[in-house]
């Protein structure tokens, strides 16, 4: 019998180089993808994306997609949509911390930065188990 | 010059380690080399038709600064509208300097950081270039 292409999520982060908060997508998406959920999550190049892949593109259209961004603009979701399809899931780190709060910077993020990575890359790990329709109790069985 | 800073787009890759050196190059560039003269330009917010940035594209000059020969930024960068005065690689520098071989993604070694200081002190001697050009 042929083996099927295992289902996975892409993830696709703004990495906002200009506020600490793409810089949370982005280190948060890698979290999720190396620790969190290695083997159930690959990371949609967003330059390539935008800039044309035929490959990444496919991705998004044939898999489900949970984009990361780091503010209101919303621009990772935003170009997701526009050049492919709709994202599964759209979470904006922004929205989450709820009260302003100081990350640090761009370049360097604090304390409460490194916080929010762990935090929004748990919200992202929990949702790649909603869209692959799995729940907490099976991820410990498999564990 | 007019008061408009170029715009340093780096590639914003996240894959893959020369993604890293671009945009630490880019942080080197407008916060510590030339910071009133440069700004940061996100990939990402040149793309969405209602982005708030596109009433600027067609008149900023950029730099980009890719990882890769896939020239993504620079392609994403002139597909918005806005003019790529320089294209940089970083492959192209790792070549003038091999021993400065960077890993890493979420935080650059010690040679990737230096990669991405050359890289940076390349790209301000650029955007000096182009005041000199635009002051002439």
């Amino acid at each position: 019998m042929p083996e099927l292409p295992r289902k996975k999520v892409g993830l696709v982060s703004c990495s906002g180089e200009e506020m600490p908060e793409g810089t949370i997508t982005r280190l948060a998406t890698r979290k999720v993808l190396e620790t969190l959920r290695p083997g159930e999550t690959v990371t949609i190049c967003l330059p390539l994306f935008l800039a044309g892949g035929e490959g990444e593109r496919s991705f998004t259209r044939c898999y489900p997609t949970i984009t990361i961004d780091g503010c209101e603009k919303r621009c990772a979701a935003k170009g997701t949509e526009q050049l492919s399809s709709k994202p599964a899931v759209s979470i904006v780190v922004a929205e989450l911390s709820g009260a302003p709060r100081g990350f640090g910077t761009a370049r360097r993020l604090n304390d409460a930065g490194m916080e929010a990575v762990k935090t929004v890359a748990e919200i992202i790990a929990k949702n790649v188990d909603r869209l692959l329709s799995k729940n907490p109790g099976d991820r410990e069985r498999e564990v | 010059m007019t008061q408009k800073k170029v715009w340093i787009v780096p590639c914003s890759g996240i894959g893959k380690t020369y993604g890293s050196v671009a945009r630490e190059s880019a942080f080197i560039i407008t916060e510590d080399l030339r910071p009133e003269k440069t700004q940061i330009m996100p990939l990402a917010r040149l793309v969405p038709d209602d982005s708030d940035v596109r009433p600027e594209i067609r008149h900023a000059s950029s730099i980009a600064i890719d990882g890769c020969k896939l020239s993504c930024a620079a392609s994403v960068v002139a597909a918005a509208g806005a003019t790529v005065i320089h294209a940089l690689q970083v492959l192209d520098v790792y070549r003038e300097h091999p021993d400065l071989k960077p890993a890493g993604i979420a935080g650059l070694n010690e040679g990737g950081q230096k990669l991405a200081a050359v890289l940076a002190e390349k790209v301000a001697a650029l955007v000096d270039a182009m005041e000199e050009k635009h002051n002439a």
